[in-house]
């Protein structure tokens, strides 16, 4: 039975997919498109609190045992980022409904909820899979409805941007493939848990390193880590509001899982002489990362290309701590992963609403919109502060943990420059409240209050609230990080094929 | 060594080289997609060289054969190339979007046109 609901996450919206392209009217395909991802959200949910209970749950596809068959295997971490993407997107789906009369044709409306609904299917197969080849296969299901979400923007500019985004994202799932062909070719399987027993046995293969090369450059040109990132800025900006809700919330957390995946589970990079380069490649390019992007987004004229920006930055700040690699490192990446995922969903579901009744999101357009919106306004500037780090928020946990981890491994520098980085976030969130509040609009003197259309309104305030919850209740996100983290650097540190248990420093940090 | 035994991945670096220089040098969207396309072929060929045991068989059984070659990647492959011809189909339908909404399908006219409103 157990076994069986590892299956269900993944199988509703795959089967609902097609199901749902059936309905004829849009209403009734947005109800249904939403409770699927609710309904996935509550196996998701379960599931979570299964394997918390009694660890890994398998599901062998046709009776076909690993690593013969295709299985699926969830543990801590794999059922962490399910949870994460189900909850998003059952908040996102179900809130999206006028932003989405408002930005797509009518005829169009039906099928743009089925692409939705793909799109959920392959991140939660990818975090449910167990088999390389079928993490592959799933990557490009999702990327592929993304594409296809990204092009229903409004403006033409959408067109360009979600083609860009296609070849971009199909040279990269065809490294990754590339990637994948290469370790099946030393060990003859594809099974993840089997791999991660078999590659260890090849030593310091050079075959080895170019797999785990390709799969990284892969699956960051998906992750959109700098200086791979050149896709987002353009698709975040150009995609209708609710997609920009929908896929920054979700995209690239499920990228982040999947580098953390094949470097820790699979190629046991603490344990490699790669180690080192690993560090230093992951701790440049993220703190670049987090310095570009909040450079670039201090200076947009547009809010939602900022927050895009943004996102290129809070994804250094994952990659550093994915390189400083130790327990308390990944531990502090994948909470930045489940903090950063309800920051930016508030966010992009506020201007998604600003959007609808301002009719863009021009900084120069949003002059008074504090008056003219407060809720909305309101939960812009409380997930604005969680995303500087201020405490009392979720951002302020991630951050600290990310200092501790980075102090930890005695890198004051690093430490300085997370907190330094932070203060940019502040410069570009202010630049916000100023004009929300402290901006006069000449043109439009005194505008009525003209709040977001209540359900999207709902789905803002959960998200802004859920920011400070998650800031001062911190078990679900910090609990399961620990268990994740620990999992996947533990095992191969107690060794599998006799390798020594490799003392790891700053393990001990909290 | 027999530089000849590698034939088959000798032609898969070039063909990979090749596509990938396409994509990201000529401005034209539908020669993009085509490159893109040798690109993934390229690594199509990789993996069906792989499955190629020396002096396998087909993988079919029949009496008096004990030595098959490996299908499963081609059974992998089959997979890859219909995620390839879904992103082909996707990419020639948006480049069919763009020439209406920009009347051309090259890049550096598409960003020109960009940039001036």
């Amino acid at each position: 039975m157990l076994s069986q609901l590892a299956l269900l996450p993944v199988l509703l919206p795959l089967i609902g997919a097609p199901a749902c392209a059936v309905l004829r009217r849009p209403t009734a395909a947005w109800a249904f498109a939403s409770t699927v991802a609710v309904l996935a959200f509550v196996a998701a949910a379960a599931l979570l609190q299964a394997t918390a209970r009694q660890g890994v749950i398998h599901y062998a596809f046709g009776g076909w045992a690993a690593p013969w068959g295709i299985e699926y295997r969830i543990d801590l971490l794999n059922a962490f980022v399910l949870l994460l993407v189900s909850g998003i997107a059952a908040v996102v789906l179900v809130a999206s409904r006028a932003s989405v009369w408002h930005d797509i044709a009518e005829n169009r409306r039906t099928l743009f909820y089925v692409a939705c609904l793909l799109c959920l299917a392959g991140w939660l197969g990818i975090a449910a899979t167990g088999d390389a080849f079928n993490l592959f296969v799933f990557l490009e299901i999702s990327s592929l409805a993304t594409y296809a979400l990204v092009a229903c923007g409004r403006d033409r500019q959408a067109l360009v941007a979600a083609f860009n985004y296609l070849v971009m994202g199909t040279i990269g799932a065809t490294f990754i493939l590339i990637g994948i062909g290469f370790i099946y070719m030393l060990t003859g399987t594809l099974n993840m848990a089997d791999l991660a027993q078999r590659l260890p046995g090849l030593g310091e293969s050079r075959t080895v390193f170019a797999a785990y090369a390709f799969i990284v450059v892969g699956v960051c040109l998906k992750l959109a880590l700098f200086p791979l990132h050149l896709w987002l800025p353009g698709a975040y900006t150009q995609a209708p509001a609710i997609v920009t809700a929908y896929v920054a919330a979700t995209a690239t957390k499920v990228a982040l899982y999947v580098l953390i995946r094949f470097s820790f589970s699979v190629f046991h990079l603490e344990s490699s002489r790669l180690a080192l380069s690993l560090e230093a490649v992951f701790i440049s390019l993220g703190v670049v990362a987090v310095f570009a992007g909040s450079l670039v987004a201090v200076f947009a004229s547009n809010l939602k290309r900022a927050l895009a920006w943004s996102s290129i930055a809070q994804i250094g700040y994952m990659a550093v701590g994915v390189g400083i690699g130790t327990v308390a490192g990944v531990q502090a990446s994948l909470i930045h992963l489940f903090n950063h995922a309800l920051m930016k969903g508030a966010l992009f579901l506020a201007l998604a609403a600003i959007a609808m009744r301002v009719g863009g999101n021009e900084l120069q357009a949003l002059r008074g919109i504090g008056r003219r919106m407060p809720l909305t306004s309101a939960a812009i500037v409380v997930a604005g502060i969680s995303l500087i780090g201020v405490p009392g928020t979720a951002g302020f946990i991630s951050k600290w943990y990310l200092v501790t981890a980075a102090l930890a491994r005695e890198q004051w520098l690093l430490a300085l420059l997370i907190v330094a980085g932070s203060l940019l976030t502040a410069v570009y969130i202010w630049r916000f409240v100023e004009t929300a509040w402290l901006d006069q609009n000449p043109a439009q003197p005194a505008t009525p209050p003209q709040e977001a259309p209540p359900l999207l309104l709902a789905g803002t305030l959960l998200l802004a609230l859920a920011n400070i919850y998650f800031g001062l209740d911190t078990r679900l996100p910090v609990g399961t990080a620990a268990g994740a983290a620990a999992g996947l650097l533990g095992d191969s540190a107690a060794g599998l094929l006799g390798h020594p248990p490799a003392p790891l420093p700053g393990a001990g940090a909290p | 060594m027999d530089v000849l035994s590698y034939f088959n991945y000798w032609v898969v670096v070039v063909l990979m080289m090749l596509g990938f220089f396409i994509v990201i040098a000529r401005a034209n969207l539908v020669k993009k997609l085509i490159g893109l396309n040798i690109f993934q072929t390229s690594v199509f060929i990789l993996y069906i060289s792989t499955g190629k045991v020396a002096g396998g068989a087909a993988p079919i059984l029949t009496e008096g054969v004990t030595l098959y070659s490996n299908p499963l990647p081609h059974v992998l492959i089959l997979t890859a190339i219909v995620v390839g011809i879904a992103t082909t189909s996707v990419g020639l339908a948006l480049v069919i979007r763009i020439h209406a909404a920009y009347g051309s399908v090259n890049q550096n006219d598409i960003l020109q046109q960009d940039q001036q409103c």
